[in-house]
């Protein structure tokens, strides 16, 4: 399949490998940032693959495992309404609130609808004019301009029975704020190609610079991700800092023009709280004021929440590259997809689900990995 | 971040959800939470050694000779999909779970729970393929029950198909008979019918169309069970949760580790690329026309021919082996010549979101 079976490419992946092995003198701390990458690192067993001095830690870049709890008690609330159709991602539905999930919801009668772009909820709000339509608008810049399309449709429609709860955030201020702890072990980036696809990678540049770390934009297949890898390795040994664009099918400099200037219209930059690692300035979007009658915080009346966060959990460290899901004590025992206490463990993103799903390290001890002798 | 040092307010998650007071559709989907409804409610209180045995039908001895007899409810949505129907699936599947314990399927009884409202054509076209398949298949139609409830309180058409069959070689296939160094084939290309469905559903389409595999495997069975004799350990056709169910149901019932070859995994193009777009993993999803076979190494190859030598079996592939029996679990070599786990899947597949 074109754009497709060349990146997973056996011969092209041992060839990568073999030049990352070539290349690397000395131990280097390297964060993938999306989820979607973490999954297929893990997936490809890619991990088990690399020389031991390239160390991969996950990033934050999962929308549902960094919903504040709060909004998603929010979710549920509104969810639980008898006029209310409730459409999202089918990733939100199992991610655990205060105190039940969305799954819940459903089973209890709410009516909870899973849908594959927030434009089916539009729809949902044409064909069923009694009722209000509310969609999760999650999401990083990716999600973003199909969520500002369905806004603008429904308020060029009059459709006043549709909005959106919105959660969206944004990758940049959280890659600067990782950077800026004082426990950060990140020296280089891979960052996220399909974030990159709408905004470009210009805004990337200065956090390159001032931070002295080398960001190369990845796609998410094997062979993507091994040569963001062995980009961002040879920056590293030549004591490089730049901003690399290796995912040239799918990125340019300056983005996706039309669908940027789209978001402009519809949402503007917000402080955000992101579940497991708190509130980052300029981290996010909500709606504008004039789209209001879309904005379902507005459009439902959700004082009087209570929400609770029991801390028994390490996602937020396992969010900021700071742990490996292994490393967690519950990993494997309390905490599974099943039974998950964070959301890392739930969403098809998560670092956690990841491990568990893929790569528990218990079982694939004794497994070989067929690694090439180093020439 | 605003308040300094960011891990001061990280770490919050929230409670486990452990309990479930309320059935979840997941509790019905093939995977992990299915399988505790399963041994926490249904064996704990229905026990019984025929039952524990958690196979898909019930062997049962009656005069020396050993019958079969399984049941299954089918309730797709929709109804009519790319290469069949309700109708069609339920005799299949019924077939192929009598066939499953190698056994000759001799006849179905049908349980119809129809929507008040139901448009009288689509009953006839259903029940007009239902007859076909049992005819196809062998087996006879030979008592039935109808139910019809208020518009609203069922949707369209759920079908109950049971039957019973008879074991006419001396040998148990069983997940239990599975050792070290087994070979492990399938009979053709995974996720047709789980494809096939959603893309129906959610209206998509595709330059060759994807239809649904529904097909009774016992001529295929009989094909092996000739060719293998006592050699073939264990058979299942892998229906929700895919294929990584069925591997993960017989690592479990046998106490053995399974390992499989990615790039040996028969998959069609279209189905990777429907796959791709919804974000699902392919082993995770239905078939209702493929088996999964454990052989004996020494029989794998003249098993794998003779597969491909049957019309249902052109596609079957050798795509792993039996690699231990010190842990239970199912790996996959990747293409790329990693190495992953092959879980058993929790509840739906969820698409992903972005």
């Amino acid at each position: 399949m074109r754009y497709l079976s060349e990146y997973r490419d056996p011969d092209l992946a041992r060839s990568l490998l073999r030049q990352i092995r070539q290349t690397v003198t000395r131990p280097w701390v390297i964060m993938e940032v999306c989820g979607g990458q973490t999954h297929s690192i893990v997936k490809n067993g890619i991990d088990r693959l690399l020389p031991s001095e390239i160390e991969l830690v996950h990033g934050p870049g999962c929308p549902v495992c960094v919903t504040s709890l709060e909004l998603l008690d929010k979710a549920i609330a509104i969810a639980s309404r008898p006029d209310v159709i409730f459409a999202s991602f089918g990733d939100m539905l199992r991610v655990p609130g205060s105190e039940k999930d969305l799954f819940m919801v459903k089973s209890e009668g709410g009516d909870v609808r899973i849908v594959y772009s927030p434009l089916d909820a539009v729809q949902l709000a044409k064909e069923n004019p009694d009722k209000k339509v509310v969609f999760f608008a999650v999401g990083f810049e990716t999600t973003a301009p199909s969520n500002a399309m369905a806004v603008r449709q429904a308020s060029r429609g009059g459709l006043s029975n549709f909005s959106v709860l919105v959660s969206h955030v944004l990758v940049p201020p959280a890659m600067k704020a990782l950077l800026n702890s004082p426990q950060n072990r990140v020296q280089g980036y891979l960052a996220a190609g399909h974030v990159c696809a709408v905004m470009g990678w210009e805004e990337y540049e200065p956090i390159a610079r001032q931070h002295k770390v080398p960001i190369v934009v990845t796609g998410f297949e094997p062979v993507d991700i091994l040569l963001g890898i062995l980009m961002t390795v040879r920056q590293l040994e030549r004591g490089e800092a730049k901003v690399e664009n290796h995912y040239l099918r799918a990125v340019s400099r300056e983005g996706n023009r039309p669908a940027q200037e789209l978001i402009e219209k519809i949402f503007e930059v917000t402080d955000r709280n992101w579940r497991g690692i708190g509130v980052i300035e300029s981290s996010g979007f909500r709606l504008r004021p004039e789209f209001a009658q879309h904005d379902a915080e507005q459009v439902f009346d959700l004082t009087d929440m209570k929400v609770s966060e029991p801390s028994s959990c390490i996602s937020g460290l396992v969010l900021q590259g700071l742990k490996k899901p292994h490393e967690c004590p519950v990993f494997a025992e309390e905490c599974t997809p099943q039974t998950p206490l964070g959301a890392t463990m739930v969403s098809s993103e998560g670092a956690c689900a990841a491990y568990y799903s893929y790569g528990r390290a218990d079982l694939l001890s004794g497994a070989r990995s067929n690694q090439d002798d180093p020439e | 971040m605003k308040d300094g040092n960011p891990l001061e307010n990280f770490a919050q998650c929230s409670l486990p959800l452990t309990r479930h007071s309320r059935v979840q559709l997941a509790h019905g989907s093939g995977g992990r939470m299915m399988n505790e409804l399963i041994r926490n409610l249904f064996l704990e209180a229905f026990d019984n050694p025929t039952l524990n045995q958690m196979e898909d039908c019930a062997t049962l001895v009656v005069e020396g000779k050993r019958l079969t007899f399984s049941t299954d409810s089918y309730v797709v949505d929709p109804i009519f999909f790319p290469g069949g129907n309700i109708g069609e699936l339920a005799v299949n599947g019924t077939v192929n779970d009598l066939s499953m314990a190698g056994a000759r399927p001799l006849c179905l009884s049908v349980g119809f729970i129809l929507e008040e409202g139901f448009p009288m054509q689509e009953l006839n076209i259903i029940v007009d393929s239902m007859q076909a398949a049992a005819r196809q298949a062998g087996v006879a139609i030979v008592t039935g029950d109808t139910k019809v409830v208020d518009k609203g309180k069922a949707d369209k058409i759920f079908i109950n198909t049971s039957g019973v069959g008879v074991i006419e070689h001396e040998f148990v296939i069983s997940p239990e008979r599975i050792e070290t160094g087994d070979c492990v084939l399938v009979s053709g290309t995974i996720g047709d019918h789980g494809i096939a469905v959603l893309s129906q559903r959610e209206g998509l389409s595709f330059e060759s169309p994807i239809e649904s595999d529904t097909a009774a495997l016992n001529g295929l069975v009989s094909a092996i069970v000739e060719t293998a004799g006592d050699r073939v350990r264990a058979l299942r056709d892998p229906t929700r949760g895919g294929l990584a169910a069925t591997l993960n149901e017989f690592a479990e019932q046998a106490g053995v580790s399974i390992e499989i070859d990615e790039s040996s995994v028969p998959v069609q193009p279209a189905v990777v690329g429907a796959c791709e777009l919804l974000g699902l993993d392919p082993l995770y999803v239905a078939n209702e026309g493929k088996l999964t076979a454990v052989v004996a190494p020494e029989i794998a190859d003249s098993v794998l021919q003779r597969m491909r030598e049957h019309p249902l079996g052109r596609n079957a592939a050798l795509i792993g082996e039996v690699t231990s029996s010190r842990r239970t679990f199912v790996s996959m070599r990747t293409r790329i010549g990693g190495v992953r786990i092959v879980d058993l899947p929790v509840g739906e597949q969820l698409p992903r979101i972005c």
